[in-house]
């Protein structure tokens, strides 16, 4: 048996995914990428290796995937996150035409085609308002864990109304409204309303066509599933397995080319 | 390579170099002798009426841009913006400014100050702009209004109603325009001298033109992104001249020896591209690196035609009637340049098929509204009309605190894997309909 494996090195996490050849994940990780990339993308790999009991050795491609692509120095490729989120939420989601992916630093908006190749993309443009950094800036500001924003906000019955457009400020707008005394549910409601508007209006460009599926980190934040349910009024699909999506992908592709450079006629079709 | 090739390929950049440089040391002279200039602009220049009346022509849009290129824009614009000057100003504009305030040092040396200002409503940014000099210079500034096009939905030609009552009042404007020029130079104005560098101007026009079909060849024979600036700049500093006119017979020429013989560009040509918007000037090389290596090569770009002074088209000049003429050749120039944005999906579509494109790449700029506006709705239109591959990347063509090389670089590389994809899905369409 041969593996494939895709790592994806994000701006804040690195991810791993190996496959076997039935298309079946046999080991994962999970680290944040810190200062020292080709580092991260290196143990995030050692540690999916352990996880599935794998030699690396067997591993037969690896494609790296994420703004550290480039440093993922063992991978046989690169393929863009925007083509492995792609990949990897119709994989997990058969009837995906659009996808959401929302990280640390990106948010996407992706629309693909039934076989999951990239059909038409858009993307927040350098700046951080309306990515998993803005969220990051308001736990910070209201010292709440990551983890717990989410069901904090759900509480919320009137939301604030954050109108910063930058990451920075949000953080010092937060606590102007701290300082007028609003909940800190209310402001945190305001805060998942102002990135669910700026993800839906990317989502817009592309087009919403269903099924929509919520991919990255950002997408295990409850509050932020259902605020943008409410604005696209519809039902986001949401794996438990949502931030390795990208990898997922990347060890999609790697896939293809074992398969392909095993059929030589294939192999011949794909280069032409 | 045989003696023939070393010579003539690779010519017409060498000598675009070349003349830009001569260009510049008789503008650096012009400033060192005190001798005023001539400021316009890069969409309806006016070069052939202003260069009967000896002046040297500043175009503080290459300037500018040169800037960039030469990669200390920043400078420049944190000059202009330490004087004052919003970040939300077009980099161009900060950049002249600066330019101003050192008192015309420039990296290729000084800028003579203006003695006169003639442009064109193409842009607003431009009435704007050239308020700036005025008030600093205290000098004349000569806007000729440019009537848009008033009928909905369609353009007017020679021979409408519409169109000939708007070339009476350019030529109303002209008339006006060649008295100032007398006042300010000291010259009576000469008709033969405009008639000769009309002529010059058509021989451009007719090069240019045959220029841009001739990259119709596969491979392409030039790239319309790195070359194509090359050209633009000769095409714009030296219309009027007989030197511009030579130098695009013998890029013609050049160019017809390569598509004969099936010489192409540097790049190994996988995908042919088309470039929409203005180049990303503080990257300029990386930026068309980005499309270079995975085998992406410009066959066209929108920007050589709005930029081109005109030539795009094609027009030539009735010499036999130079001032009559010289309105209607204003008239359809700019107004190709203005109504490009309004009518450019059927125009795409056009260019796709000639010139057998892949793929249309579309470069919004924070600087520039003029030409980045309806870009959105462009893509969006040509997207419904024809499936054909697009991208939407966003930067500017001066200020690098907005170019994000990673960010471009995933959306770049992005759009080549879907190019890829799309290649495979219809290579087994195809091989499934021959089964």
């Amino acid at each position: 048996m041969s593996y494939a494996a895709g790592v994806d090195v994000g701006s804040t996490q690195t991810k791993t995914i190996i496959i076997d050849e039935h298309r079946r994940i046999v080991g994962r990780s999970l680290t944040d990428t810190g200062a020292n990339v080709m580092r991260a993308a290196e143990s995030a790999f050692q540690q999916a290796l352990g996880d599935g009991g794998i030699r690396e050795e067997e591993v037969e491609y690896v494609v790296g995937t994420g703004y550290g692509r480039y440093k993922v120095t063992f991978g046989n490729t690169q393929v863009t996150e925007i083509s492995c989120h792609g990949r990897g939420a119709v994989h997990m989601f058969p009837r995906t035409r659009t996808v959401l992916d929302m990280g640390g630093q990106d948010t996407k908006a992706i629309s693909v085609s039934q076989s999951g190749e990239i059909q038409d993309f858009c993307m927040n443009d350098k700046c951080a308002a309306g990515t998993g950094r803005f969220l990051d800036a308001a736990s910070s500001a209201l010292d709440i864990p990551l983890g717990d924003l989410g069901p904090t906000a759900l509480r919320g019955e009137r939301p604030v109304k954050i109108s910063t457009t930058c990451t920075v400020f949000a953080e010092s707008e937060v606590l102007s409204w701290l300082g007028k005394g609003k909940k800190i549910e209310d402001i945190l409601l305001g805060v998942h309303e102002s990135i669910a508007t700026r993800s839906v209006g990317l989502l817009r460009r592309v087009g919403i066509h269903e099924e929509v599926t919520f991919t990255g980190g950002v997408a295990r934040n409850v509050a932020m599933v259902e605020t943008i349910n409410r604005r696209i009024d519809g039902q986001v699909n949401v794996s438990e397995e949502s931030h390795f999506i990208g990898a997922l992908g990347a060890a999609l592709f790697a896939l293809d080319r074992i398969l392909v450079s095993r059929t030589p006629a294939k192999a011949a079709e794909d280069t032409a | 390579m045989t003696g023939t090739e070393q010579t003539i390929i690779g010519r017409g950049n060498k000598d675009g170099a070349r003349l830009f440089r001569e260009w510049f040391d008789e503008l650096n002279a012009a400033a060192e002798a005190n001798r005023p200039a001539a400021y316009v602009f890069v969409m309806g220049s006016f070069a052939e009426l202003l260069r009967a009346f000896d002046f040297p022509l500043v175009f503080p849009e290459i300037n500018s841009l040169q800037t960039a290129v030469r990669r200390v824009a920043h400078e420049y614009l944190n000059e202009a913006e330490d004087y004052g000057y919003s970040p939300d100003i077009c980099g161009y504009v900060k950049a002249d400014v600066a330019v101003q305030l050192r008192g015309g040092k420039h990296p290729m040396g000084r800028i003579p100050k203006p003695a006169i200002a003639v442009y064109t409503n193409a842009c607003n940014t431009y009435i704007k702009w050239a308020e700036i000099w005025e008030r600093m210079y205290k000098i004349p500034t000569f806007v000729l209004d440019i009537p848009g096009t008033r009928l909905a939905g369609g353009q007017t030609w020679p021979g409408d109603t519409d169109f000939e009552n708007d070339r009476r009042y350019v030529i109303g404007q002209l008339k006006e325009l060649i008295a100032l020029c007398e006042e300010v130079s000291g010259a009576r104005f000469d008709i033969d001298r405009l008639r000769e560098n009309m002529e010059h101007a058509n021989a451009m026009s007719v090069a240019w033109k045959q220029l841009l079909d001739l990259n119709q060849a596969r491979p392409s024979v030039f790239n319309a992104l790195s070359d194509g600036t090359i050209f633009l700049g000769v095409a714009n500093g030296f219309r009027g001249l007989r030197e511009g006119a030579a130098y695009f017979e013998d890029l013609v020429e050049e160019m017809q020896f390569k598509a004969q013989r099936g010489i192409g560009t540097l790049t190994e040509e996988r995908y042919r591209l088309i470039f929409v918007g203005v180049p990303c000037y503080p990257i300029f090389r990386r930026f068309n690196e980005l499309f270079t290596e995975s085998g992406g090569t410009f066959v066209n770009s929108t920007y050589l035609w709005f930029a081109s002074g005109g030539s795009n088209v094609g027009f030539e000049y009735d010499l036999a009637h130079p001032i009559e003429s010289l309105a209607e050749g204003v008239l359809i120039g700019v107004r190709d340049a203005m109504d490009s944005m309004f009518f450019q999906t059927k125009i795409l579509i056009d260019m796709i098929d000639d010139y057998h494109a892949d793929g249309v790449v579309y470069h919004p700029i924070k600087s520039c509204r003029t030409v980045s506006t309806g870009l959105a709705d462009s893509r969006r239109d040509l997207m419904r009309r024809r499936d054909t591959a697009t991208l939407f990347i966003e930067s500017d063509m001066m200020d690098r605190r907005v170019v994000s090389e990673a960010q471009l670089k995933n959306r770049v590389d992005a759009f080549f894997e879907g190019l890829a994809t799309r290649r495979r899905q219809a290579a087994l369409g195809s091989a499934r309909l021959s089964t």
